[in-house]
């Protein structure tokens, strides 16, 4: 296993300087955006003395390379600073919507792989015939419209025509579970209130539904192309010829081969439902970290926008040292790159 | 001898966007048991369909029909149901295939795929005695360090190694008929040379029947015993290699023979396309037989 400890240190490293650049590029941004963040923070019936004193506080009468090491400083300490528009330390507002959008995101990953790849072996295995027929329609179809778009359609067919699951929010008032990790279907089992879970279940399918359509459809249709081509591979008709079940065929010699190109597209396709999420948060009245990232994105409440970047970066850099394991894992050629060939 | 493959008026067409396309014009050809038997012909005469059909991949495709007579160890193929067909491959019949690196599961260990093939034979067989009898097999291939060419993958060994485990996972369940289709044609000839040799020595000593198709004159002349010469989906010559090789006696054989490349020659004769000659029949199928 220590060529996948290499790889999982280098990775790690080339994270780290992306992480660096990512701070800079969001500190940047913060500067460029014309307003005065102090300026608005304390609203247009403040002095001028208030306006000053705050922006000596927020370090904002200092040179930029300064301003770039104490934000440095504060992020490594864990520490993004004050929201203005909440009043509350940042990471205390991420830490509390954060974990909503996490097990939206989650769940729609779950849904994206547990759907798009079989859906995508099934298509293969059947190539042209009615099966993939299907599938490749239906797909295409998912693919071509935005989360949004299918968040709306899904809430007027199966909540408003057909009420079938609940409208907008994470769960029903009536119960009251302490928050503990702040995913609510983790939250309820802790809680041993099952009835709950469920009602946290049923509000979770409809968002999560919307924002991994177009990633099932992403996943099945890469699934389907790679495995194509690899049924046209010499080790395949070999497994024929030894009578191998097509079953096992398919999955062991047709599908774990076809599924290395592929993991790393649907690593960010994962990662990219982070930003997806905003408009179908919107949409089911999800209290999760887009609405947020949106309000403190219109008061132009900098710490906050910084920190909500900071957060989707390190969920992408994470993603993908996930996949790039998983793949060393899958790929044998990865794992044993050291080793020397005879 | 009872013969192991018995094939007669076998005819094979596809079906394309213009109606059926005919392969095969009926040709016959038996295998006694032991016996080694080579195809010869150009590329497109219909030698690795013949092979396909015999192992019953080619039935299972939707385009196309396959019509005639093939008995396997006295049982009809064609009449078979697919799932008994599916139990002979790799039990009774099992095949090695051109390039040997790229017909091995880039993804498994060689040992995981050699289970995997005994497991065809004996299905929960133990990993030990799995690992047991491929090392067996694997030494009588001549590969000096078996233990760790089983937990290699195929990457990491040479094209000459591959071929050799090929040839082992071919015999391991000791399958009365090996399909070999141009066996190595990827590799280099002195490599190819070599491993040849040794499949003709194991098949000698398990008693197992082949049906070697080749392009490659001078390799069949080395293996076989009899030899069927095929044109555009037509035997046009059968009989023992010996007697075929010194006296050809159909024109496209003759023609054959002279492409071999000589150390000594002035260069490849022109082989037409296609000729009135090479189509004329010498070898008449049916009740003659």
């Amino acid at each position: 296993m220590l060529p996948v400890l290499r790889i999982l240190l280098r990775r790690l490293g080339i994270s780290a300087v992306v992480l660096v650049g990512v701070s800079m590029l969001i500190f940047a941004i913060a500067r460029v955006i014309p307003g005065d963040p102090a300026r608005i923070a304390l609203g247009p019936s403040a002095s001028a003395e208030q306006v000053t004193a705050l922006r000596a506080e927020m370090h904002l009468d200092e040179p930029l390379v300064a301003q770039y090491g104490h934000f440095v400083s504060d992020v490594l300490r864990g520490d993004l600073g004050q929201s203005l528009y909440t009043n509350r330390p940042v990471t205390r507002d991420i830490a509390e919507f954060l974990p909503a959008t996490l097990e939206l995101v989650i769940f729609a990953g779950i849904l994206m792989v547990a759907l798009g790849l079989p859906l995508g072996i099934l298509a293969a295995r059947h190539r042209g015939r009615w099966p993939d027929h299907l599938i490749r329609v239906l797909t295409l179809l998912t693919v071509s419209a935005p989360s949004f778009v299918w968040a709306v359609i899904l809430m007027l067919l199966f909540a408003f025509y057909l009420p079938l699951f609940p409208v907008a929010g994470r769960i029903s008032d009536i119960y009251e579970i302490e928050r503990v990790t702040g995913f609510l279907t983790v939250d309820t089992l802790l809680a041993g209130n099952f009835a709950a879970f469920a009602d946290a279940l049923h509000h979770l399918v409809l968002p999560a539904v919307a924002l991994a359509l177009s990633g099932i459809g992403q996943a099945a249709r890469l699934t389907r192309a790679n495995m194509v081509e690899t049924y046209q591979k010499p080790y395949i008709e070999m497994a024929q010829a030894y009578g191998f079940f097509p079953s096992r065929i398919a999955r062991s010699y047709a599908f774990k081969p076809s599924l290395i190109p592929s993991l790393t597209i649907i690593g960010l396709d994962f990662a990219a439902m982070l930003g997806n999420a905003f408009l179908v948060e919107a949409v089911f009245a999800w209290p999760g970290l887009s609405r947020y990232g949106v309000n403190v994105i219109l008061r132009k409440d900098l710490n906050a926008i910084m920190g909500t970047v900071l957060i989707i970066a390190l969920t992408f850099l994470i993603v993908n040292i996930i996949v790039d394991l998983l793949i060393a894992f899958l790929n044998p050629r990865i794992r044993h790159s050291t080793r020397a060939a005879s | 001898m009872s013969d192991i493959l018995d094939i007669r008026d076998l005819t094979l067409a596809f079906k394309g966007h213009r109606g059926l396309t005919e392969v095969l014009h009926g040709i016959s050809l038996r295998i006694a048991a032991g016996e080694r038997v080579a195809l010869v012909g150009e590329s497109g005469s219909g030698k690795s369909v013949t092979a396909r059909i015999i192992l019953g991949l080619l039935q299972e495709t939707g385009s196309a029909r396959v019509a005639g007579q093939v008995a396997f160890d006295g049982r009809d193929i064609m009449a078979m149901h697919p799932r008994d067909r599916a139990a002979l491959r790799g039990t009774e019949m099992s095949m090695i295939f051109q390039d040997p690196t790229s017909s091995l599961n880039p993804t498994f260990t060689i040992g995981r795929q050699f289970a995997e093939v005994m497991h065809r034979r004996v299905p929960r067989l133990s990993r030990a005695a799995c690992n047991a009898r491929a090392t067996e097999m694997l030494e009588e291939v001549s590969i000096p360090d078996p233990a760790r060419v089983l937990d290699a993958y195929p990457f990491q060994l040479s094209g000459g190694m591959n071929q050799r485990v090929m040839i082992a996972m071919a015999l391991v369940n000791h399958p009365k008929l090996l399909l070999a289709d141009e066996p190595g044609t990827a590799l280099d000839v002195s490599v190819q040379a070599q491993t040849l040799r040794l499949m003709h020595d194991l098949v000698e000593d398990h008693g197992t029947a082949v049906l070697f198709i080749s392009h490659n004159l001078g390799v069949v002349r080395e293996f076989a015993d009899r030899v069927y010469v095929i044109y555009r989906g037509r035997i046009v010559e059968e009989g023992a290699t010996d007697a075929v090789f010194h006296a050809p006696g159909h024109a496209y054989t003759r023609a054959l023979m002279d492409a071999v490349p000589r150390i000594t020659g002035v260069g490849l004769p022109e082989v037409p396309e296609v000729s009135e000659a090479f189509l004329a029949p010498m070898v008449r199928h049916g009740s003659a037989s």
